[in-house]
């Protein structure tokens, strides 16, 4: 489905809605629609109830963390490309994590739509809204997302921790996520876990 | 009693014994496994008991719902860090004597999950284990060859003196230490009476790099 005019469609029926194309380069091509959190519950009752797009069902929702772009692991990066700098300037410093629902309509056989959504930081400014109202189906997915990367969804009607116990205060798929040091017993140890294994000997 | 002459008199249709001998062959034809399964080797566990493979030949087909009732644990599949202290519980209300078959890769270290961050790193941390049945999931034959294995375990222990098992040594402990749900990891992350780290050679050579990336 071509997003540019889906894109046009939008911005005329919920005004004010800032909408970007996040263009996929690999040859998959699923472009993703980057939608603003506060028009996303507008945007997503349209896609799913305008009577040609009908998007009413949510197959997926996930999350990514992007953290900033200064952190271990991005430096290679900067390196090898020097022109990266500029992009860093508009790259929100402190990163950000992003939603991703993943959109199909049974009634029209047509879809995916991908839909993101992004954070302001990966701190304290985590909220987004929910869109449990929209499809139930997300219900689960976003609690899972709230579980292991801490994005608090407002309107949610029952946030909880999912996978994880209502004591654990880490969120695992975080990249910066510390795991606890119980590497004490590690058979064939290679790779990451030698590592790992060898640093908590090394303690 | 001579072995020669006991086999003598069974064939006149006189059976001599001893109490221990008794009570053992009593226990071991009655084990009655605890009725749960956490992951895809309780699907295994289920076929054991079923009509092709039936576990019932070996006294251990009344899978019993509550631990009150049940003499084994068979500790069927994964572990999460969120499921360990309800497995623990479990144990703990067993009564004595009580076995456990720790069944499959994730039960025995957590197998291919070991390194997950919700995945504890073997039952064995919490409870002691009887029997391991590596595999995953082990196939029907090797989990009747462990309860066959745990019959024998059985068979051989002694009522009286310094071997005899846990439930006849009041000294002993029937209940072990339920982890509490911490911010990071479960605490404590292991039980220290139960388990302690096997040693492990890790270091490496000067200028061996093999398995490193």
């Amino acid at each position: 489905m071509t997003l540019e005019p889906l894109k046009l469609e939008l911005e005329e029926k919920v005004p004010g809605c800032g909408l970007e194309i996040i263009s996929n380069p690999s040859p998959s091509a699923q472009h993703s629609l980057l939608i603003d959190p506060e028009h996303a519950v507008a945007v997503a009752m349209y896609l799913r109830d305008a009577a040609h797009l009908r998007f009413d069902y949510c197959s997926n929702v996930t999350g990514i963390d992007w953290p900033a772009p200064n952190d271990a692991g991005k430096a290679k990066l900067k390196d090898m490309e020097e022109d990266l700098e500029q992009d860093e300037a508009d790259c929100a410093t402190a990163g950000y994590l992003e939603v991703v629902y993943h959109l199909y309509s049974m009634e029209k056989k047509h879809g995916p739509v991908i839909l993101r959504m992004r954070t302001c930081d990966r701190g304290l400014r985590v909220h987004l809204p929910s869109l449990v109202s929209v499809w139930r189906s997300a219900d689960f997915q976003e609690r899972e997302i709230f579980d292991l990367f801490g994005v608090i969804f407002d309107g949610h009607p029952d946030l909880r921790r999912i996978l994880m116990w209502d004591e654990y205060t880490d969120h695992p798929m975080r990249r910066d996520y510390v795991e606890p040091d119980d590497y004490e017993y590690e058979p064939t140890a290679h790779d990451e876990v030698l590592r790992k294994t060898m640093n908590h000997y090394a303690k | 009693m001579d072995e020669g002459l006991k086999s003598e008199l069974s064939k006149q249709g006189v059976v001599a014994t001893n109490l221990q001998e008794l009570y053992n062959w009593g226990r071991r034809n009655s084990i009655w496994p605890l009725n749960f399964g956490l992951a895809c080797c309780a699907i295994e566990m289920i076929a054991s008991t079923m009509a092709r493979y039936d576990m019932a030949r070996f006294g251990a087909e009344v899978f019993r719902p509550s631990p009150r009732q049940a003499d084994l644990m068979i500790v069927a599949g994964t572990i999460t860090k969120k499921m360990a202290p309800q497995v623990v519980r479990l144990y703990n209300q067993m009564p004595e004597p009580k076995y456990v078959i720790s069944m499959g890769a994730c039960a025995i270290s957590g197998g291919p999950f070991k390194q997950g961050y919700n995945v504890l790193k073997g039952i064995d941390r919490y409870i002691p284990v009887d029997i391991y049945i590596p595999g995953c999931p082990p196939r029907p034959e090797a989990l009747i060859d462990a309860l066959m294995a745990l019959q024998r375990k059985i068979d051989a222990q002694q009522l009286t003196g310094d071997s005899r098992p846990r439930h006849l040594n009041a000294d002993e402990p029937s209940e072990f230490t339920v982890p509490k749900f911490g911010a990071h990891d479960l605490e404590p992350p292991q039980n220290p009476v139960v388990w302690h780290a096997p040693l492990v050679q890790i270091a490496l050579a000067e200028d061996d790099d093999s398995g490193t990336a």
